[in-house]
């Protein structure tokens, strides 16, 4: 038997079908990434497949495009495959209809996710795979992350012998991304049971010029619907054949599968029919129902189609009365869902028609469970058990929420558990910058591979990308463990923040007599006394032990920051006991080896010093026997925020979501916006000062801040009557605006304490050039201070928009933000330029977002960081696909001009029953801020005099004045979009010429989903799927726009020139037909501190990687030179701002040759391109006639 | 014929000519050209002991910071089987130049801890390096040290780095010294088989617009050679190392000062990068000339020849050199047409 591996379920699966295919063709997705990525990973390191050869692994513009490619690759004969989930599986769809009306075998990885629906959700169940069940596909499904990698084997023989393509899936996340000790599949098990005459009779069915056949004909009425038939024969055989596949496997590692896998009491009168992980759960919980000797079982349905009805009815105990049918899908308007379905079909038919074994046919009820992963545990199953022992079960139910709209929920009782006493179970909390996950995978490998002990791991993340929470859970003992929920009676809690006890019941899972590992920057003599109380009474009725160290201090002097990850680890396993302390630390230290060697010594020795230094630090602490704090748990929001925002919103932040009942949320997925701003998250250890004497009030500071932390206003000195002490203000450099204070705030408890504004920020003192007009400062010296102040600084009056010059940096500053506070990395290259369009026209804006980072920084809840001004106006925004994105948009537009158009043909309509207000507002001039402001004025009183007439025009007038005011239109995404997998809409978008501003966020690579390249990144540049560096140019996508001769195109970068930026987001909204604004956006993909983000976008411009131009083609109507270029030639080398960045620099270290090539070319390339920019500025007179609208 | 020959650090070279540590050695074909324009041998650039550190440390920050953070992105950068990050590409360097000139090649360290010197030490005698220079390049800005800490420093990296390696060992030394010729003696008791003077140092320059200190480091010219001859001329003769000039050698007649002054070697790097490899040509062919003109025999009869040891006024070396300078000055000014 193979050594034994701790791996993850994509890994896994990955494994597999990386040594069974030929060709890969991929594209990134969530949860399934990683498994393209291991491929990809496994093809860059030159290991070979099944036979021999190293797959050809090709990333794609999107799923539709992979699973094109993996059409094309079938029918040239290939071992093709492909990994995808959720939105990915469902633009493969059309493709998979060919394959498998082709009779193509191949096989489909799944990591199962939601769909988008009122909501994305990245998280697991099996709305993917369900929708795809009508394709002809064979669907198998794994349970476990053992499954994942021998059901990739089945799948892969089965399809092999029967042509039916397979979909083989497991659930997103829990079983995708949990960690688990499984036997690993030897290639010998691999070669056994996909036999090599299989593998040449599906090359042999390949297209070849030399035997030509013709396939994808069209068909007319006269054969279709037979030749819909003739693949009967070979879906009937499919099962046997899965079986037989599954007894081979069998035989060879003794693992045994069947198709569906019954385990209970052989006399059972109620079983639970399930698939997926979940059949884990049930099939613990059964266990233990049985043995206190109940009559129950469960039916785990491994191949789903196509659905042996003989199969299913033989697994049944013929006892069986009532079937309970778990689905983890939603299909609104059915009978039930789908697994339901097919089984009470099954039931029906065999006790229409007779055949099956069963005294009498069960009654058969569903039930749906685990959706958009939520948690499934034996609690749940242990109340749908119960329900089927009801006279009269809920035929259709809910499990594990509580439903309060249809009453659909079974109630359930969380306290129930079925837990081996006899494994340890462990929680972590940490922060994502300390390690602790990363140290928590090394600790299950280590206790998987080291000990005889069964282990699994599974990690639970933040939606926010700063200053993010992580919850690792640990279970290993000496029993296989089945238990693929979260750990909510744990022998060992450890919180490597101490932070997190002010806003976190950490202990709320501890078991009685649980050990507690505390990161403590106070020692044991201390430690108590800054408890919450809530900590101390968890601890002192729990009778806890209390450990603890103060991990920072350690970590900081041996160089490592704040990443406490190993000493924190070691304390576990010197606590754990589960090996002996040198053994223990032997094992951490090879892992560290393992992990950080190929980083350099340096890395390993400093880790190595932590471990060292580690013990002498840990101190149990003797626990009093009373509670003795005062303060508590701060509230998630404070008193004062809306209802909707403490009854709902709160409930998310303090992590009790999952209590929330249906009627508390909204049925279509509308959500206020707004709301970011109730979140006082606190994360930085340092923010911003200001120095009021030295500052210039040039703006650029705020202009930069990607949070909106740091604001400006310029308002009446009486205005600070009343302000806090310490609350500052200098007279305000706008001699227009008359005898007025200036003041610059900053909100302590938003900043994500990045430093941007400190470092672009240009007034130095003259007397000690370290200080400038604003320094980081520690946050707790002062906070509260600053929070008070920055309570009042809202209040302050906002400056009049219509005295202000918005081309000035100056004069942006002071615009309301109506983006702020946003999850975005700390220190986001993006989010700045969100915050300006939101500042310049936010409040007529609508906005579509593409999915990607700022889909999930701008809309994943709780909170919102879109939000309104003081008149209640402020940005509409939605997000539809990833995909659609300009189209979305583009719907908008067309929608809003219809409006518009309808609304004046209304006005004209009804004439001079309007009086003056009709003629001015057909006249109106939208062009000004001012100009918006009357107009607004102008359809208030519209409002006013529709109201007092009741004619049908008049109220369909009312329903579409809103109209009558100008609106901006802004289509925004990232480069995987805008570059890739919507470039078809958005060029489609361009040429249509409607007005709509098009902003690409282009960070050069798919930053959402870990940094896989795009046609965006740059060449020499490291990506995921370009890990040798991309071979090839980064596409000019403002030059393929500049070729219509009708789009408004510009390229920005906010640390190159901020005048330019603003100055072409003015102009594209002035310009009258499309407008596509390239805003390079510094990123944490690539690689360097992002304090440093506004330099970094400099060096681009300055050595030419990021020319700065504005393309107007209306200015050819006026004489003028269309294409203006905004930078100087290329004066600072390629290499000097290159080669600041880790995405360069890890090529010049892996392979020193390639990037010296890759960087000459890439050096060429940009010359090459200023060269072309520079000639067509020249030439750049008016356009022939017909060219700008 | 005139003989150029030299001995260095035990090693027999067909002349004075080296290639000090500097950038054009990073290249190996320049090493070769190197070789074919005369060098008589080749100091590589330096192994940085501080470089691999921030480096490795960079590296892992970089790739670590963010990941496991966030549920779509457990990380931000493809896994890469090696960085070679370390000494390896330097010794993979020190191989391959072995392997493709004939002339010696000499490693060049800059360390920072103990056990960096004398491990990286061991490293590039094992890659083959013929000798070892040792960069030594540290800035005493704490004022409770004194300069005898300073030079014990010194000392005992020298004594450590010779107890761990075999090949010769020279140290590289800057200018700035209390007393550099009982610092010469005191690294001659620790083992050094040469000394290399002086070392030139980026130095911090002010950027007055952005009030940002700019290191800057200017190629040498030959008027920095001077000091060099001083030291070289006072120290030779009183220690045992082998003396070789670096810093402000471009010309032939550089080269003939130096060893003069009591150098084995003279040492370029600044000349080569403004004029080309190339210039190692001219310069050989200058010696030559100079040397046949004034009918010297060969370079080892010179050595020395204008030491402190060696000229007829050894005052000239010392405090009252002033003096003599300005009145000097004073004297040509005198002699100028026009001058008062």
């Amino acid at each position: 038997m193979p050594a034994r591996v701790t791996i993850d379920g994509n890994e896994a699966a990955a494994r597999v079908a990386y040594r069974l295919s030929d060709v890969i063709a991929i594209y990134p997705i969530t949860p399934s990434s990683t498994m393209g990525e291991w491929a990809d990973q496994w093809a860059a390191q030159g290991r070979p497949n099944q036979w021999g050869t190293v797959p050809t692994v090709v990333e794609m513009q999107s799923e539709g495009g992979a699973a094109g490619a993996l059409h094309g690759a079938l029918q040239s004969g290939a071992l093709a495959t492909s990994f995808t989930a959720s939105q990915g599986l469902l633009l493969m769809i059309p493709n998979m209809y060919k394959i498998a009306g082709e009779l193509t075998a191949t096989v489909l990885h799944v990591a199962a996710r939601s769909l988008a629906t009122q909501a994305l959700s990245i998280f697991g169940d099996h709305g993917d795979v369900m929708a795809a069940r009508a394709t002809g596909f064979a669907m198998l499904a794994s349970g476990s992350v053992q499954e994942a990698m021998d059901f990739a084997l089945i799948a892969q023989a089965a399809t092999l012998e029967a042509r039916v393509p397979f979909l083989h899936f497991f659930d997103g996340f829990r079983t995708s991304h949990e960690v688990a000790k499984i036997e690993p599949l030897a290639d010998e098990d691999l070669r056994a049971l996909v036999p090599d005459d299989l593998v040449r009779a599906h090359r042999a069915r390949a297209l070849s010029p030399e035997h030509p056949v013709i396939r994808g004909t069209a068909q007319n009425p006269d054969v279709y619907f037979q030749a819909r038939e003739t693949v009967n024969p070979y879906y009937r055989a499919c099962p046997a054949i899965v079986e037989s596949a599954m007894d081979r496997l069998a035989a060879r590692v003794g693992r045994r599968y069947r198709l569906f896998d019954y385990a209970g009491a052989p006399d059972a009168t109620r079983v639970i029919v399930i698939m997926g992980s979940g059949g884990e759960t049930v099939e613990e919980t059964v266990r233990h129902a049985v043995a206190r000797g109940e009559r129950v079982g469960v039916l785990r349905v491994r191949l789903y189609r196509p659905f042996s009805v003989e199969h299913f009815l033989a697994a049944l105990p013929a006892t069986v009365r009532t079937l309970a049918v778990l689905d983890r899908t939603k299909e609104p308007g059915s009978v039930g869902e789908p697994l339901y379905l097919d089984v009470a079909a099954a039931i029906g038919e065999a006790t229409a028609l007779g055949g099956a074994a069963l005294e009498r046919a069960p009654r058969v009820i569903g039930g749906r469970y685990g959706l958009g992963s939520k948690e499934f545990t034996p609690a749940m199953v242990r109340a749908v058990l119960d329900e089927t022992a009801k006279e009269r079960p809920r035929a259709h139910f809910t499990i594990g929420i509580h439903d309060d709209v249809t009453h659909t929920s079974l109630a359930f009782d969380p306290a129930f558990s079925i837990e081996d006493p006899a494994t340890v179970r462990a929680i972590f909390y940490g922060l994502g910058a300390d390690g602790t996950v990363g140290a928590n995978k090394n600790s299950i490998k280590i206790i998987g591979e080291e000990t005889d002990n069964h282990a699994q791991g599974y990690f639970v993340y933040d939606s926010k990308k700063s200053g993010s929470l992580t919850v690792s859970h640990l279970r290993f003992g000496p029993r296989p463990i089945r238990a693929p929920y979260l750990i909510s009676r744990a022998t060992f809690v450890a919180c490597h923040q101490f932070s997190f006890l002010d806003r976190l019941d950490v202990l709320r899972e501890a078991e009685p007599g649980a050990v507690f590992l505390l990161n403590s920057p106070y020692g044991p003599e201390k430690v108590w006394d800054h408890l919450p109380r809530t900590a101390q009474r968890q601890i002192v009725d729990k009778k806890l032990r209390l450990f603890v160290i103060d991990g920072d201090r350690v970590a900081r002097d041996a160089g490592m920051g704040g990443r406490v990850n190993t000493v924190m680890q070691t304390c576990f396993f010197a606590i754990s006991g589960v090996l002996p302390r040198d053994e223990a630390i032997a094992a951490i230290k090879r892992a560290i080896e393992k992990t950080y060697g190929r980083r350099g010594e340096p890395v390993v020795r400093r880790n190595w010093e932590a471990v060292d230094a580690t013990l002498a630090h840990l101190v149990e602490v003797p626990v009093p026997s009373r509670v003795t704090a005062t303060a508590d748990l701060r509230p998630a929001v404070p008193a004062d925020a809306p209802e909707f925002v403490r009854r709902v919103t709160a409930r998310m932040i303090a992590g009790e979501g999952d209590a929330l009942p249906v009627s508390a949320l909204p049925a279509d997925g509308t959500y206020p916006s707004g709301t970011t701003r109730w979140e006082k998250r606190g994360i930085a250890a340092e923010i911003p000062v200001w120095d009021e004497a030295l500052c210039i009030q040039c703006g650029k500071c705020v202009l930069v801040c990607p949070h909106a932390v740091i604001r400006a206003k310029v308002y009446p000195p009486a205005a600070l009557a009343g302000a806090p002490e310490g609350f500052k203000s200098a007279p305000a450099r706008w001699r227009e605006l008359g005898d007025a204070r200036f003041t610059l705030q900053v909100s302590p408890e938003d900043c994500t304490g990045c430093s941007l504004c400190v470092e672009v920020c240009p007034a130095k003192s003259k007397s000690l050039a370290r200080h400038k007009a604003i320094d980081m400062t520690p946050r707790p010296a002062g906070h509260e201070g600053e929070a008070e102040g920055w309570r009042f600084f809202l209040e302050l009056p906002e400056t009049d928009r219509t005295l202000l010059n918005a081309g000035l940096v100056k004069d942006v500053q002071l615009l309301e933000p109506l983006f702020e506070f946003s999850g975005a990395c700390a220190g986001c290259g993006e989010t700045p330029y969100l915050k300006l369009l939101s500042q310049l026209f936010g409040d007529r804006a609508v906005i579509a977002n593409a999915t990607g980072c700022s889909s999930i920084y701008g809309g994943n809840q709780p909170t919102t960081p879109w939000t309104v001004n003081r008149d209640g106006r402020g940005p509409a925004w939605a997000n539809s696909l990833f995909e659609d994105n300009a189209e979305f948009g583009f719907g908008m537009r067309v929608a809003i001009d219809k409006q518009a158009e309808y609304a004046r043909e209304l006005l004209r309509r009804l004439g001079p029953a309007l009086g003056e207000v009709g003629p001015a507002l057909l006249e109106a001039d939208q062009s000004t801020e001012a100009g918006i402001a009357a107009q607004r004025e102008r359809v208030g009183h519209l409002r006013a005099l529709l109201r007092s007439h009741d004619s049908p025009e008049a109220r369909e007038l009312l329903s579409v004045a809103d109209a009558l005011v100008a609106r901006s239109v802004w289509i925004v995404g990232g480069d995987g979009w805008a570059y890739d997998i919507g470039f078809g809409g958005l060029d489609h978008v361009l040429a249509a010429g409607r007005k709509v501003n098009v902003l690409v966020l282009d960070t050069e690579v798919y930053s959402n989903t870990g940094g896989q390249a795009s046609k965006a990144t740059p060449r020499a540049a490291v990506a995921k799927f370009a890990a040798g560096g991309k071979a090839t140019a980064k596409k000019d996508l403002a030059l393929m726009a500049m070729t219509y001769g009708t789009v408004y195109v510009a390229r920005v970068a906010m640390g190159g020139s901020d005048t330019q930026t603003i100055r072409a987001f003015r102009e594209a909204e002035a310009f009258p037909g499309p407008a596509l604004i390239i805003a390079y956006s510094h990123c944490i993909a690539h690689g360097y501190d992002l304090r440093h983000g506004m330099d970094q976008q400099k060096a681009a411009v300055l050595s030419g990687h990021w020319p700065l131009f504005r393309y107007n083609p209306a200015l050819a109507r006026e004489g003028r030179p269309t294409l203006e270029l905004d930078s100087k030639p290329p004066s600072l080398p390629l290499k000097a701002y290159a080669y600041n960045e880790t995405r360069y620099t890890m090529l010049a270290h892996s392979d020193p040759e390639t990037a010296r090539r890759r960087l000459a070319e890439a050096q060429e390339d940009v010359l090459a391109r200023w060269r072309l920019y520079e000639q067509w500025a020249a030439a750049s007179g008016p356009p022939p006639a017909g060219g700008a609208p | 014929m005139i003989d150029l020959s030299t001995s260095y650090l035990g090693l027999s070279l067909p002349s004075p000519l080296v290639a000090s540590a500097g950038p054009l050695c990073e290249a190996l074909d320049n090493i070769r050209r190197m070789e074919d324009a005369g060098a008589a041998a080749v100091v590589l650039h330096s192994l940085f002991e501080e470089q691999i550190t921030v480096e490795s440390g960079h590296l892992d920050w970089y790739l670590s910071h963010g990941t496991e953070s966030f549920p779509e992105a457990m990380t931000y950068f493809p896994d890469v089987a090696s960085y070679r990050i370390g000494p390896d590409a330097y010794l993979e360097h020190i191989r391959r130049a072995k392997a493709a000139v004939r002339i010696p090649v000499i490693g060049s360290l800059n360390g920072v801890s103990r056990g960096g010197w004398t491990e990286y030490a061991r490293k590039i005698e094992e890659a083959g390096a013929d000798a070892l220079e040792l960069n030594v390049y540290y800035i005493p800005t704490d004022p409770d040290m004194t300069a005898d800490e300073v030079e014990r420093r010194h000392v005992d990296l020298v004594q450590d780095v010779k107890a761990s390696v075999g090949i010769p060992v020279a140290v590289k030394l800057g200018h700035m010294w209390s007393a550099p010729a009982n610092l010469a003696r005191r690294l001659d008791r620790a083992g050094a088989d040469g000394l290399v003077l002086f070392n030139r140092f980026y130095l911090p320059d002010f950027d007055l617009e952005t009030l940002e200190v700019v290191p800057q480091l200017t190629l040498s010219s030959s008027h920095e050679l001077l000091v060099r001859l001083h030291w070289v001329a006072i120290l030779h003769g009183h220690v045992r190392p082998d003396l070789a000039v670096t810093g402000g050698v471009h010309t032939a007649r550089d080269v003939l000062k130096a060893m003069m002054a009591g150098a084995r070697v003279a040492m370029m790097t600044s000349a080569l990068l403004q004029q080309g490899i190339g210039h190692l040509t001219a310069v050989r062919e200058g010696l030559v000339d100079w040397m046949t003109a004034h009918e010297y025999e060969s370079i080892r009869q010179m050595q020395g020849s204008m030491s402190y040891r060696s000229v007829r006024e050894p005052a000239a070396f010392e405090r009252s050199n002033y003096m003599k300078v300005l009145s000097s000055y004073a004297l040509r000014a005198a002699r100028r047409p026009g001058a008062p």
